[in-house]
């Protein structure tokens, strides 16, 4: 029978019931008095110096405070890049200024040019039209084969064709995977391009900066992942604010999907100008600005080599790709082509030599950072491409391919650095083939030709390392941050907990699946357990969330804290029963001693902490709140198989997803539903990958898909039911609760799924088309079939 | 948005008079100005809404023509429209519920978006564009991108679709606005078929007429065949090419033949 509390049961989201009702508390629902808004002019061309501006009309328009420029921000720190990446002959990454208002120079449209905070967002409005630039326009660079070539225009003067970095990973590898495909038997090639994604959350991001004179105190309201990170980067690094001068608070936050990790230029604007006006200052972006100044996602040009001896097995990978960082680093653009990227390179495989070169390109668009599955995704679509390519040119089975190569034995050390702990990719492959009735494809195969259609499967395999990260290897490689994970349980006198997390949540559920976990350690009631996140006056520094590593990594931190919490109530109760506290058991919320009937209740126990009158105040502090700080020892690596079925209309080329199934092996699991959810909406953005999304931009560099007139969102009509099973699971070694991470597996694991599927049924109809690009759109599809 | 004046008459004759003004504009249902505005793009010093003239509301059906007010909403034609199955359709099948629900006829034609839908319908079927002041023959009405016939301050009060023997809109969706990447309206009236194509020519809306002479000799499917438009003049854009848009042309009549019957 399932469970009905505690880890493994599914309870409804508690949250949902705010978020469904029109009640939640999102950044915008905040208003302060007299709060002044701020409208940014952002630039409408992609490169220019600016000459000069003129603001003297528009600083005399009614209701205007103050008109902001790049002037004012000259004593003012940059925009910091999160992670610094060598290149392969030992130098430094390029890593020019990324000023808050641009100096002198514009490098992308949508870059903020001047700001105009005035007493209702229409009279800055009003006022940015009455601003007169003297702009000289430059050549945008956009295409990252041309931002190369000698001599192409420079986005930063002081960085030669416009190279960040020329990494190359594992360098020790490099000859011998040369040599390795040299003498292979079989060389499958590939080029692809994995394609820019705009992130799009349901809530556009919003600021609100607040100082108050009376304790000098900046106070900011933002849409973040991750408060803490942001109070440190913007106070240490940006406006020289101390932490305990700062306060970040991020409450309810309507989906980030990545693009709400980075620190923004607008969040430092409010903050800094707050302070001069001695106002509160609100931003709220609107649609159209979303797509032109949220980081953007993938954007990486590929060239992937697998190399297979005589009897299919792999002998080597190498691949090239070109990443596009956009006009400036992003908070952690570096670290997605490269450390989250070349090291998934070996994929659930066990090939001994894989080298990865990667060169990252400043263009003139919108900075590029993570996005849901950051890295992984672009790593996982070139190898399960490659490798489908491989089994259609050497004419086998590619799940038989896949499995033949499968790692099969754990701890397994990768050539590319990472040693994964536990997994079992034949298990999840057998049971995708059993959820998605692989048996019955050829039936549904006929009966789709037989209504004029072709039918195609696709089947990949993914793995994944989050729970991001050991802090002193993410420093060894060049993060520029510890990314351990904090706790703070207090409970209360009444025996009612709150745990204050540093994990965000922005969807994912964690008000309604930590408790359970609390629920299931302590005994009480998950009603008794309150989550607390969101606000760093609330709970000690912490990390945020992204990289699926709230469970695993936030969790594991409320495990110790609980535990320390469980330990000290088990002395309490031992004094109160007169036992020695190794006799006392804890469970269903009563403390018992063992082998006897003596006993006495969780909510007891607690008011004694509180209220000490027959209580070991020698040996025992009174008071029942812990705090831990969690450092995992290793990511975890959470896989699994995925398959897709498609329909192409031979007519139109338009691809219908037919089918789709997942086995995932995420180790154990805290709440099911939950999980179903976060895979659903995680398949969902990969269908909207490879076949909808796409962000174009022309030669001068202007975003051709700037609305959902032209962005090609996916839509509920655009996806199947899905078939989703996380059974097979392999436990985590190394965190407490045994727990991998699933929030970016749909998304990394769907795309080659998809666009397999839709090669597989142009070749069943006799198209000899290898490979589509994504978005795999009608007219893409319709231009290859007919040559 | 900027400020502007709002006026919402109740008959033809003040609508006419409010637009006199010199920078009046008529509001539909506001699905494309209302944007605009938005973006600060459009800066009218009065906006005239149509949508309370109750005369210029609702469809009716009489002899072997349905009559739609200028300012019936889409979801009120797709219920109203059952004597015309396809633009009933057509119309269930414009955007969501809630542009559905506001989008209005006489906004759609006024404005001619050359991937529209009602202007494939109007001209396919040889409506006959009512306004305050006279009456206009499609054929005489669409005038290219976003332009028409309609004269400064003119005002379309009504729609009048004579009931085909059978027709059929078929729509190819552009993946990401869902209007007509190409969309064909095909209606057969005795002998005569007329065959309509939006969302595919920098034109706007256009009649196929090689198709037409060929359907009204034999109205089947496989009389399409051998039959295709030239690519030139065709909308490229990130979505689809002239010759993959010249392509759909073909592949969205004859399956608006074989629907039709």
């Amino acid at each position: 029978m399932p469970k009905d509390h505690g880890i493994g049961a599914a309870p409804k989201r508690r949250e949902d019931l705010r978020f469904l009702t029109g009640t939640g508390n999102y950044t915008d629902d905040i208003n302060l008095a007299g709060q002044a808004y701020v409208y940014f002019l952002r630039a409408d061309v992609a490169h220019a110096k600016i000459n000069g501006m003129n603001m003297d009309a528009a600083a005399a328009m009614p209701g205007v405070v103050r008109i902001f420029t790049g002037a004012d921000f000259e004593g003012v720190g940059g925009l910091p890049c999160g992670w610094q990446i060598h290149s392969k002959d030992g130098s430094p990454m390029h890593e020019p200024p990324h000023p808050v208002i641009a100096q002198g120079k514009i490098r992308y449209v949508g870059e903020i040019v001047a700001a105009i905070v005035a007493d209702s967002l229409e009279q800055a409005r009003d006022a940015a039209e009455a601003i007169e630039l003297d702009l000289e326009e430059l050549p945008a660079v956009v295409d990252m084969k041309a931002a190369l070539a000698d001599g192409s225009a420079l986005v930063h003067d002081e960085v030669p064709n416009n190279r960040v970095y020329d990494w190359g990973f594992v360098e020790e590898n490099a000859a011998a995977t040369d040599e390795a495909i040299k003498n292979a038997a079989h060389v499958t090639t590939l080029e692809l391009v994995n394609n820019r994604l705009v992130a799009n959350p349901m809530e556009p991001r919003v600021a609100i900066g607040d100082y108050t004179r009376h304790n000098d105190e900046s106070t900011l309201y933002t849409t973040s992942q991750n408060p803490h990170v942001i109070r440190l980067l913007m106070g240490a690094f940006v406006l020289g604010i101390p932490e305990h001068k700062l306060r970040v608070i991020a409450p309810d936050v309507g989906g980030g999907f990545g693009t709400k990790i980075f620190h923004y230029a607008e969040e430092a604007f409010v903050t800094f100008a707050s302070k001069q006006i001695n106002r509160a200052i609100k931003w709220t972006s609107s649609r159209s600005e979303a797509f032109i100044s949220d980081a953007q996602g993938r954007d990486h040009v590929t060239k992937i080599e697998l190399a297979l001896d005589a009897d299919n097995n792999f002998t080597a990978v190498r691949t090239h790709t070109l990443a596009n960082m956009g006009a400036y680093l992003s908070t952690f653009s570096t670290s997605v082509p490269t450390y989250l990227h070349g090291t998934l390179m070996a994929g659930n495989y066990k090939t001994p030599l894989v080298y990865i070169n990667v060169e990252a390109v400043f263009t003139n668009t919108v900075p590029v950072d993570a996005y849901r599955g950051a890295g992984r995704p672009e790593a996982t679509y070139q190898l399960e491409r490659v490798i489908d390519k491989a089994a259609r040119e050497l004419g086998v089975d590619p799940i038989e391919l896949r499995r033949q190569n499968f790692i099969t034995e754990f701890p397994y050390a990768t050539p590319v650095a990472l040693e994964y702990d536990t997994g079992d990719y034949d298990a999840t492959m057998t049971k995708l083939e059993e959820i998605a009735d692989l048996s019955g494809f050829a039936a549904r195969r006929a009966e789709s030709e037989k209504n004029g259609k072709l039918r195609g499967l696709g089947v990949n395999c993914y793995i994944e390392a989050c729970g991001i990260a050991p802090s002193n290897v993410a420093g060894a490689l060049g993060a520029r941050a510890g990314l351990y994970e904090s706790a703070t349980v207090r409970v209360n006198a009444t025996g009612g907990v709150v745990v204050m997390t540093g994990a965000h949540s922005h969807g994912q559920g964690h008000e309604t699946s930590f408790p359970q976990v609390i629920s299931e350690m302590i005994g009480i009631d998950e009603s008794q357990v309150e989550i607390v996140h969101g606000d760093t006056g609330r709970g000690a520094m912490g990390m945020g969330t992204y990289g699926s590593r709230s469970i695993a990594v936030g969790g594991a931190a409320m495990v110790r804290a609980t535990e320390k919490i469980i330990n000290k109530a088990k002395k309490i109760a031992a004094h109160l029963l007169e036992a020695s506290d190794s006799d006392i058991e804890l469970k269903d919320g009563t403390f018992s001693v063992a082998g006897t009937d003596k006993s006495i209740a969780w909510g007891d126990v607690c008011l004694t902490a509180y209220v000490p009158h027959n209580y070991p105040l020698e040996d025992l502090e009174p008071g029942l709140e812990e705090t831990a700080f969690y450092d995992p020892a290793n990511f975890t690596f959470p896989s699994g198989a995925y398959a897709c079925e498609v329909e192409v209309d031979p007519d139109t080329g338009e691809v219908s997803v037919q089918r789709f199934a997942a086995a995932d092996d995420f180790g154990n699991i805290i709440n099911p539903m939950i999980v179903d959810g976060q895979v659903h909406g995680g398949i969902a953005q990969g269908i909207g990958q490879a076949l909808r999304e796409n962000t174009v931009y022309d030669e001068n560099g202007q975003l051709l898909s700037a609305s959902y007139m032209d962005y090609a969102m996916p839509r509920a009509d655009d996806v199947p039911f899905y078939e989703v099973d996380h059974s097979c699971q392999t436990p985590c070694t190394h965190n407490p609760l045994g727990v991998k991470g699933c929030g970016e597996a749909g998304a990394i694991g769907s795309p080659p799924a998809v666009v397999n599927a839709v090669i597989d049924a142009l070749q069943s109809g006799g198209h000899d088309v290898t490979h589509i690009d994504m978005p795999v759109s009608p007219s893409r599809v319709w231009a290859a079939m007919n040559g | 948005m900027y400020n502007f004046e709002f006026e919402k008459p109740t008959t033809v004759a003040d609508a006419v008079a409010a637009l006199g003004g010199d920078d009046a504009q008529a509001l539909g249902g506001g699905q494309t100005l209302i944007p605009t505005l938005k973006q600060r793009l459009n800066q009218p010093g009065k906006l005239v809404s149509l949508t309370g003239i109750s005369e210029m509301n609702g469809v009716s059906v009489d002899g072997g023509v349905v009559t739609v007010g200028a300012a019936t909403c889409h979801a009120d034609v797709e219920a109203g429209a059952g004597a015309y199955p396809a633009l009933a359709a057509l119309a269930g099948q414009i955007g969501d519920p809630a542009v559905r629900n506001r989008g209005t006829v006489g906004g759609s034609l006024a404005n001619n978006d050359p991937a529209a839908c009602y202007p494939s319908a109007a001209l396919g079927s040889g409506a006959t564009i009512v306004t305050n002041t006279r009456e206009i023959a499609a054929d005489d009405y669409f005038q290219g991108m976003f332009s028409t016939a309609l004269e400064e301050g003119e005002i379309i009060t009504a729609v009048k679709f004579p009931i085909p023997d059978c027709a059929s809109y078929q729509k190819f969706l552009q993946p990401a606005s869902r209007f007509a990447l190409t969309g064909v309206f095909v209606a057969k009236y005795g002998d005569n078929v007329r065959v309509a194509v939006t969302g595919a020519s920098e034109e706007g809306v256009f009649r196929w007429a090689e198709a037409e002479a060929a359907l009204s000799a034999n109205f089947a499917p496989e009389a399409i065949d051998g039959l295709s438009v030239s690519a030139d003049g065709m909308v490229g854009d990130i979505h689809g090419t002239p010759a993959y848009r010249a392509h759909l042309v073909g592949v969205m009549t004859k399956r608006a033949v074989a629907a039709a019957h």
